[in-house]
């Protein structure tokens, strides 16, 4: 186990979380506000890898997948909410996950008989395909780029989500929706767009992790399940506790399945989720008081 | 006049109960009659996840407390029996224990396990509810997972095989119509024990606390001892099936253990109905048939499963036990459990 090693696990940790971010951003707000677990986000970041992958192989073109993706994972994350979640928001828990499981069942299937069995790959565009030097560490040039692009939009949201008005609503009502909605903000109108975005950050960590990972139906429930850990470790309804959460999460992943076997590896992080939330139930950073 | 006629319902509520049981103890001879023994494998799948859906419906309907980590326990009482199966089949003591094909050793041995586990998962799982409660279930099933997986000694990703000839005692199991109604005797048990402890003061203060937490606790009742012992008898009720899934197959593997199984038990108590004891019983026999037939269509019948659920949720909020009452009995409206 040598020293650059072990600094390339970390960066390839710190990506992870970064994605990880992505992910639970969306979860964790939409959980905050509308006290609605959404376990269709996992189905959002495959439908956006799917449509990445769809969109490179018809034109060839890497960066108009990165584009294509988000779009297709927030029309379908919009139309969903619209047709079908909606209606259960004040339903108890027992519900949303029966109706989110429904979801997932014959959206993975639905997938499946369009695409077929066998594992998509998406190719590295020539630009992205070599290695970079970090200090003598050679580093894969694409995850660099996933790392710099997932950092720059991680960085985005938390300055949009603590820093501007549209932000202040955000948090608002995922800490106290009533009080907000008595304060004059439009929630139902801050939510639908809060999905929506939430949505396309599921789809564009789907077609980031495209290359890396391949690009196959049930790909999005080990991830739903990491951001879920992220979410709950963070404080659920917190932006900064995800942000904080998913970079532990992926850092702990990535060093334990290297350090340990795999499958050991893999538990690390349920062990650590269960140790901090033997201290503390509600999580690092609890948006609700 | 009032004693005969309590006791009159009283017995009335036993009657779905025991008409599963009559209609399921009747499988093997329909199977002999029409010379197809398959009826008796799917019947005993059947009676598998009927033990396991009423054991979580103790926690989900009664307790309120949606657990996605069932699946886990399942497993947990899987591996127990094919573990003690392959150390017997090997001859290789497990640390300074035999290995044993005896159920008589291995289901009592599963218990303990799941007890323990059940324990500790509950005890840190309990310190939450509601949604918080469900995401940390289902990350500990997701452990459990990764757990069997990490068994390479015993079959890691493949699953492990049992070699042996299972027994009860001096009697041997291996028996397809025998092991069927072992089955059967474990799950008419369950609905017994479950039935007791819903109508025992336990089970009212879970009821309770379900409903209004703050309320019990002002009454000077603590919750969360009653609702780990629940979560603990649940787990370890749902590992008894699981060891009779992998003694019955002679196989389990990490698959029967999988997040999206765990969906699938909370699917059989719903579309059962949480509301009775039995329900999920009916909904465990709906879900293994329908997802027997619907494959045979097409080999997409996860769409239209995942569909039908999402139907069921949206229109059929009591299950398949509250379309049973409102359909044969009179007066539903005095439908005991909410």
């Amino acid at each position: 186990m040598t020293l650059s090693l072990i600094a390339e696990q970390m960066l390839n940790g710190v990506q992870l979380g970064v994605m990880l971010f992505l992910m639970s951003a969306g979860l964790t707000l939409v959980f905050g506000i509308m006290n609605f677990i959404n376990l269709t986000h996992g189905s959002l970041y495959m439908i956006g890898a799917f449509a990445g992958a769809a969109t490179q192989a018809a034109t060839g073109s890497f960066l108009l997948a990165i584009l294509v993706a988000p779009l297709a994972a927030a029309v379908a994350g919009l139309a969903l909410e619209s047709a079908l979640l909606r209606r259960f928001y004040g339903r108890d828990h027992l519900d949303q996950v029966l109706v989110t499981f429904g979801s997932i069942l014959a959206l993975n299937e639905a997938t499946r008989m369009v695409f077929g069995l066998t594992p998509l790959r998406m190719n590295l565009p020539p630009a992205l395909s070599g290695h970079v030097d970090i200090f003598g560490i050679p580093y894969p040039a694409f995850r660099l780029a996933i790392l710099i692009t997932g950092l720059i939009v991680a960085g985005l949201l938390y300055l949009v989500i603590m820093r501007t008005r549209i932000g202040m609503w955000v948090r608002a009502g995922a800490s106290n929706r009533p009080i907000a909605s008595a304060m004059g903000v439009n929630v139902p109108l801050v939510f639908a767009a809060l999905f929506g975005a939430g949505a396309a950050l599921a789809g564009l960590a789907g077609v980031m992790a495209g290359p890396i990972l391949s690009v196959q139906v049930g790909m999005g429930e080990p991830i739903l399940i990491l951001a879920l850990v992220v979410t709950v470790i963070g404080g659920v309804g917190s932006i900064r506790g995800a942000l904080v959460a998913a970079l532990l999460v992926g850092v702990v992943d990535t060093l334990g399945r290297v350090l340990l076997t795999p499958a050991l590896g893999s538990m690390a992080i349920f062990v650590m989720m269960a140790a901090i939330l033997a201290f503390r139930p509600k999580g690092l950073f609890p948006a609700h008081g | 006049m009032a004693e005969p006629a309590t006791n009159l319902s009283r017995l009335r509520e036993h009657v779905p109960t025991l008409l599963i049981l009559a209609a399921l103890a009747a499988t093997p001879m329909i199977a002999l009659g029409i010379g197809d023994p398959f009826i008796v494998k799917v019947a005993t799948r059947v009676v598998v996840f009927a033990i396991a859906a009423t054991a979580l419906n103790f926690v989900v309907g009664y307790g309120g407390l949606v657990s996605l980590c069932h699946a886990g326990f399942f497993g947990i009482g899987g591996y127990v029996v094919g573990i003690l199966a392959w150390h017997d089949f090997n001859a290789e003591p497990l640390w300074f224990l035999p290995g044993t094909s005896d159920l008589a050793i291995a289901l009592p041995a599963a218990i303990l396990v799941s007890a323990i586990i059940a324990a500790v998962v509950g005890a840190i799982s309990l310190r939450t509810s509601g949604p918080y409660f469900l995401m940390i279930t289902l990350a500990f099933n997701q452990m459990f997972y990764y757990g069997a997986i990490a068994l390479q000694k015993y079959g890691g990703d493949d699953g492990l095989q049992i070699t042996s000839t299972i027994t009860l005692g001096p009697l041997d199991v291996s028996n397809r119509y025998r092991f069927f109604y072992l089955a059967l005797v474990v799950l008419a048990l369950t609905l017994l024990l479950v039935g007791r402890f819903v109508d025992s003061r336990f089970g009212m203060v879970l009821r309770a606390a379900s409903k209004n937490e703050t309320r019990v606790i002002a009454v000077g009742v603590d919750p969360w001892l009653y609702r780990l012992a629940a979560f603990v008898i649940s787990a370890v009720l749902t590992a008894v099936a699981g060891a009779l899934l992998a003694a019955g197959q002679q196989f389990i593997s990490p698959v029967d253990m999988g997040w999206d199984r765990s969906g699938d038990l909370v699917v059989m108590a719903v579309l059962g109905g949480v509301g009775v004891v039995w329900g999920p019983a009916i909904g465990a026999a709906a879900f293994v048939v329908l997802e027997l037939v619907l494959s045979s269509w097409t080999t997409h019948w996860q769409f239209v499963f995942g569909l039908l659920i999402v139907l069921i949720v949206v229109s059929l909020r009591g299950g398949l036990a509250d379309l049973g009452r409102t359909i044969f009995s009179r007066n539903s409206g005095e439908a005991t459990h909410g």
